[in-house]
């Protein structure tokens, strides 16, 4: 018998899940979808346009970054738009576009391709972007502009503290001021802040897709956020309204849900999801607290990211059978 | 033993990590076993089987009839081969195997008659000696594809006690359906079988395990047990849940017994025995009539073949004859795999022989040859969640590149068993199998400088 063709040889198995990266990365995009509809909600056609630049000069800076190493295109994959897209969530309405193309230019370039790509780099790249923009421009980065206030035509910024840092004072003096928005508006997202991080509600939608989808694991948000509410809850003294100010206030939820989860940056085992949920609940919490800074979201997910290794060296399951005293003596 | 429900079905005692939910496709489930007409000729390789080769025992130019030993070696962990049609040695030479090795191989012409050899008959078998010797000289090796002579399972040293013969109906591989078959068709060689492993080797206890996507299996085999109110009380039959890669041996005994066999060990070593079904059936029949392993059960299945089924086929018939047999490619094929899609062998061309070890043969057309484009890890550690073994591949694929054999000992490659759950997962799709394979050739390879 003769056969018109060659047969493909492979070694097994055979027969492949239909998952693929891309698939994975679209249901990233897909789970940002309600955060980004919330964003021009409050900040309108600024908000998106900032969005539109972030992922454009992204996805670009990385389709430049691939040519000039000479390595195999990879914006095919969508990761670069889901860094553009968490990158404006990271960023006020107010903000310069030149600042912007600076933090594409920073996370893509710097943190992902001069690492080697897609699954190399060791921190988030959109989070350090924002971090290079906030060291860069303090001012730029922590002017609010107020929901809504942009189908009035103005969309200056208002140089104040973010309401997180009404939050802190708020604890410190007695009574609620005026200021602050109500817990409903905080969930909703009503109040002043980075583009993609105001609104809970979004974020917690997008978050259970993720989940649904099997794209991420709920743990190392859950850990993250119970870890927050625990310390907080003994710094606010048992005041659960300060609990849950700190919990739906600064970009806890976005940076939860969809920055700590990132896989390349995040351990990869049980354990070492945990460890790592912990450790950014505890940094998040310590700069709130007692740093110079209302937000520490950021930092702390980046300080995690670099532990990583660590971690998972760690908490790397012993293989199948192992009996339960070697176990005890390789801990040792 | 397992927890009994209401509904009186035996569940698994502990359930098995990681693995993948793979798509069934037992197309063939209904098709009994039809018998194929003999072919024109059988390449029979002395190498069937994991341990040391066979050599010839006939000439070219010698006849021999149907289950004539014509090769054998005095090694224990090997296993005799018997010529499986009647005719004339044509040639004795090397020939390739699906995985690439040269090996001898007998090839005997049909003269049709498929006359049985004269020396056949029933083996007298009075004690565990005689039990082990039968099943050597029946040339059984593991039909579940692993192909491990049986008899060596079964000789089991005097200071390990074995408590539980664990007969592997899992059949977890999508699309083969033959042990499937077994326990319709033949559930009283089972039963028998298992009382007589269970009489010479003295096992109190047995367990039928079958994957809950078989509830007709189940259904029969309850049936069978509960007859016999004695064995009712030995044998237990047990559902398990359908996942992949369920029916690996030590995945088995796990299910079974709750106990998990430690790397580098056996199953008897934490006191089970796992058969594979059919091997089963066939030592309950060799023992009734004495007639060697000469022909054994098959699914043809895959978008490429004209019509898929269920066959019987003499040991040595070639591919080609077999696709002839199943109404011939109905598309053209893209991938042909001996074994289950997950760890069978896609093979370079159609002269192979089927060998004992093959349980099915996969014709994929381009609709589900499944080849994708391979792309950067991400790290979503798919992978070591989907890993039976609790091993973390991507750890492991690092080591490989960087050559560490002390690593990768740590890390546990050497208890890898190939099953594909992590390539399976993998939404990169890294050939991951293939990294376990070279790790392991790392670590041999530093074996053999030390």
């Amino acid at each position: 018998m003769t056969l018109n063709n060659k047969l493909v040889v492979s070694a097994s198995p055979h027969d492949r899940s239909v998952r693929t990266v891309k698939s994975i990365m679209l249901d990233v995009i897909i789970a940002l979808v309600p955060a980004l509809v919330a964003s021009v909600i409050y900040y309108g056609p600024r908000a998106l346009l900032i969005e539109a630049v972030a992922v454009a000069t992204c996805v670009i800076f990385e389709a430049f970054s691939r040519v000039i190493m000479k390595r195999e295109q990879t914006i095919g994959d969508f990761s670069a738009v889901i860094t553009g897209l968490l990158l404006a969530f990271n960023l006020p309405a107010s903000i310069p576009l030149w600042m912007v193309v600076i933090g594409s230019a920073v996370a893509i370039i710097v943190v992902k391709q001069f690492f080697g790509g897609i699954g190399q780099n060791f921190v988030n790249p959109a989070l350090v972007g924002r971090i290079v923009l906030l060291a860069s421009f303090p001012t730029a980065m922590s002017s609010w502009v107020e929901p809504l206030s942009w189908k009035n035509g103005s969309i200056d910024g208002i140089t104040s503290a973010s309401p997180l840092a009404d939050i802190h004072n708020m604890i410190k003096s007695t009574g609620t001021s005026a200021d602050i928005p109500n817990l409903k508006e905080m969930l909703l997202g009503w109040r002043e802040g980075c583009l993609g991080e105001t609104c809970a509600i979004a974020l917690i939608i997008g978050g259970l897709y993720l989940v649904a989808r099997k794209v991420i694991k709920p743990t190392i948000p859950l850990v993250y956020i119970g870890t927050v509410a625990v310390i907080m809850f003994i710094a606010g003294k048992g005041n659960l309204q300060f609990v849950a100010y700190e919990l739906l206030g600064g970009g806890l939820m976005l940076g939860a849900i969809f920055m700590a989860t990132d896989y390349t940056t995040s351990p990869i085992t049980f354990k070492g999801k945990i460890i790592f949920g912990i450790g950014c609940g505890i940094f998040t919490s310590l700069i709130r607290i007692f740093g110079n800074l209302p937000e520490g979201v950021s930092y702390s997910i980046v300080i995690m990211n670099i532990l990583v290794p660590l971690i998972e060296q760690a908490t790397l399951p012993k293989p199948f059978g192992t009996p339960k005293k070697e176990k005890e003596e390789k801990a040792k | 033993m397992g927890k009994i429900h209401i509904n009186g079905v035996v569940n698994a005692v502990k359930k098995v990590r990681g693995g993948v939910k793979v798509s069934h496709h037992k197309n063939t489930a209904n098709l009994e076993v039809v018998r194929m007409p003999i072919p024109e000729q059988v390449i029979l390789p002395m190498q069937q089987h994991i341990g040391a080769p066979c050599m010839p025992t006939v000439n070219v130019g010698d006849t021999v009839k149907v289950g004539q030993v014509i090769g054998d070696t005095d090694k224990f962990v090997s296993a005799p081969i018997h010529a499986s049609v009647s005719g004339t040695v044509k040639a004795i030479g090397n020939i390739k195997l699906a995985n690439g090795t040269m090996v001898q191989g007998v090839t005997i012409e049909s003269d049709g008659e498929m006359t049985p050899y004269e020396g056949i008959e029933a083996p007298t078998v009075n004690n565990k000696d005689d039990f082990i010797k039968a099943v050597r000289a029946s040339g059984l090796v593991g039909l579940g594809g692993a192909g491990f002579p049986t008899h060596v399972k079964l000789n089991v040293p005097a200071d390990k006690n074995i408590d539980t013969l664990v007969i592997n109906a899992a059949e977890c591989e999508p699309y083969i359906t033959v042990d499937y078959r077994e326990c319709i068709d033949n559930s009283w060689d089972i039963y028998s079988g298992i009382k007589t492993v269970q009489e010479f080797l003295n096992i109190p206890n047995a367990v039928i395990a079958v994957e809950d996507n078989k509830p007709e299996a189940f259904k029969v085999l309850t049936q069978m047990i509960e007859n016999d109110k004695d064995s009712a009380k030995t044998i237990k039959v047990m559902q398990l849940e359908s996942r992949y890669p369920q029916g690996a041996e030590k995945m088995m005994v796990q299910s079974a017994t709750g106990r998990q066999v430690p790397p580098g060990k056996l199953p008897a070593d934490v006191g089970c025995i796992v058969i594979n079904v059919a091997s089963i059936a066939f030592i309950a029949r060799y023992l009734k009539t004495g007639k060697p392993l000469v022909s054994r059960s098959l699914t043809v299945d895959g978008m490429a073949i004209a019509e898929p089924k269920n066959i019987r086929v003499p040991i040595g018939t070639s591919i080609s004859d077999v696709v002839e047999f199943c109404g011939g490619f109905k598309a053209d094929p893209v991938k042909i795999i001996a074994g289950g899609p997950m760890m069978g062998m896609a093979i370079t061309d159609l002269d192979h022989p089927l060998a004992k070890s093959n349980n099915a043969l996969l014709c994929f057309s381009k609709d589900d040859a499944k080849i994708f484009r391979e792309t950067d890890c991400i790290r979503c550690g798919k992978c070591a969640a989907a890993c039976p073994m609790s091993l973390a591949p991507t750890k492991i694929v690092r080591d490989t590149k960087a050559k560490d054999a002390d690593a990768l000992l740590k890390d546990g490659v050497m208890v890898c068993m190939e099953c594909g759950s992590c390539a399976y997962s993998c939404p990169a799709k890294k050939p991951l199998v293939q990294h376990m394979r070279l790790a392991k050739q790392v670590i041999r390879e530093a074996g053999t400088n030390k």
